[in-house]
C-alpha cells in the first residue's frame, strides 16, 4: 500500500443516523436466516432494499473492510503466532520488505518500542509457522520475538459509529 | 461466544471447507446470500443454513458480521497495551479486562525474559490519544495489585517496566489470513 492510497482510506466516513445504526448492528452480528437482511431492516424501521443499498455503499467506501462469516482461523486447521523484531531505524526499510515477502506474513505494524517490528505469522500447521520464524531470523539475521497465543481471554472488536 | 474448543485438522469436511473457501472472502450483499452459496455448492439453501448453523455450534465460524475499517469511524488511535502480570492471576484478570468495552483483543503470551516481560496483551481503541491512554490507565487500575515487580537485571541493560503500551505509526502489510485452495 503506498502513502496515497493509505490516506484516501483514512477519511472520517460521513455516515447518516441509519448507516451508523446499521454498522453498529452488523458488527454485533446478523441472524442465520435465508433473508437475513430483512430481520435486520425491521430492526431498524427500513426497509430491505434500503438496508442492502446502505450496505453495499459502506463496503464500496470502504467504511466497511469486510462482511460475512468470522472464523476461527485456529478451528480451520490453521496455527498462527504474533512475533516481533527489534530492527535497527537504517535497516528497517529492508527488513520490511524481508518480512513481507513471506506469503504467511498476514499483517505486519510498526510500533512505538524496541521491539518496533510486529507481524501476525499464519500457515496450515504449527510446523510451518515455525519455520517461516526461522527462515525470518537467517534472512533478516536477527532474532524473533515468537509470542503465541496461550490463552485467549477476548476477541471481537466493536468499535461503535 | 461459544466455548467449544476445536480440534485443529479434523474439523471440517470437504463440503464445508468448500463453503469456507467461497465465503472467507465474504458473503454476497443480496436479499438471499446464502441462496448463492447454495448454489455454488449445489445443495438446498436449507441445508445451507443448517451448515452455518452448525459451524457456529462448533466454534468455527464465531459470528457473521460486518468488520469496520478503524479510521473511517474516527478511531485513529490504538493501543497494544501489555503488562507482566504474576501467573496465578492473569485467567482471572485477563476475562475482566476481555469484558472492557474497548478492549478488542485480550491474550495470555509467553514472556521470554530477560528480553520481554509481558504476559498480557489487551488492544484497546480510541479517537483521540487521550483517550487511549485514559483506557491504559484503567486497566492499570485493575491490574495493580498483581503486577510484577522485577529487579533489574544488569544483562538486560535496564529496568523492568510492569506494563507499557506499544502504539502503531505505520501498516507495513495487512492481507489478511486465508485458507489456501
Amino acid at each position: 500500500m503506498d502513502k496515497s492510497s493509505r490516506q484516501s482510506t483514512t477519511e472520517l466516513a460521513e455516515l447518516s443516523e441509519l448507516d451508523k445504526q446499521l454498522i453498529n448492528l452488523l458488527q454485533r452480528g446478523l441472524p442465520v436466516a435465508e433473508r437475513p437482511f430483512l430481520a435486520i431492516a425491521e430492526q431498524l424501521n427500513s426497509s430491505e432494499d434500503e438496508v442492502l443499498e446502505r450496505l453495499n455503499h459502506l463496503m464500496t467506501s470502504r467504511v466497511l473492510t469486510r462482511f460475512g462469516p468470522m472464523f476461527d482461523a485456529v478451528c480451520l486447521g490453521g496455527a498462527f503466532t504474533l512475533a516481533a523484531l527489534a530492527v535497527p531505524e537504517n535497516r528497517f526499510e529492508e527488513v520490511a520488505a524481508q518480512v513481507n515477502s513471506f506469503d504467511e506474513v498476514a499483517h505486519n505494524y510498526r510500533r512505538t518500542h524496541d521491539f518496533n517490528m510486529w507481524f501476525v505469522v499464519g500457515a496450515e500447521s504449527e510446523a510451518e509457522v515455525n519455520q517461516v520464524i526461522s527462515s525470518i531470523e537467517k534472512t533478516t539475521a536477527l532474532p524473533v520475538l515468537n509470542t503465541p497465543k496461550l490463552e485467549e481471554f477476548y476477541v471481537q472488536l466493536y468499535l461503535p459509529a | 461466544m461459544s466455548n467449544y474448543t476445536c480440534q485443529p485438522n479434523k474439523v471440517l469436511s470437504p463440503l464445508e471447507r468448500q463453503y469456507v473457501l467461497l465465503t472467507q472472502s465474504g458473503l454476497p450483499i443480496v436479499a438471499q446470500p446464502y441462496q448463492v452459496i447454495a448454489e455454488q455448492l449445489e445443495i438446498s439453501v436449507a441445508d445451507v443454513l443448517a451448515m452455518t448453523l452448525d459451524l457456529k455450534e462448533r466454534g468455527i465460524i464465531r459470528r457473521i458480521a460486518a468488520v469496520p475499517n478503524h479510521y473511517k469511524l474516527g478511531y485513529r488511535f490504538n493501543g497494544m497495551t501489555v503488562w507482566d502480570v504474576e501467573d496465578s492471576s492473569v485467567s482471572e484478570y485477563g476475562k475482566a479486562i476481555g469484558q472492557l468495552p474497548f478492549v478488542s483483543h485480550c491474550y495470555l503470551r509467553p514472556r521470554h525474559l530477560p528480553r520481554w516481560n509481558y504476559n498480557l496483551f489487551a488492544m484497546v481503541h480510541g479517537k483521540t490519544e487521550h483517550e487511549v491512554q485514559q483506557y491504559r490507565t484503567q486497566i492499570k487500575d485493575l491490574l495493580i495489585n498483581v503486577l510484577q515487580v522485577r529487579n533489574d537485571d544488569p544483562d538486560h541493560g535496564g529496568t523492568f517496566q510492569t506494563n507499557d503500551m506499544l502504539t502503531s505509526t505505520e501498516i507495513l502489510k495487512k492481507t489478511g489470513l486465508r485458507l489456501k485452495r
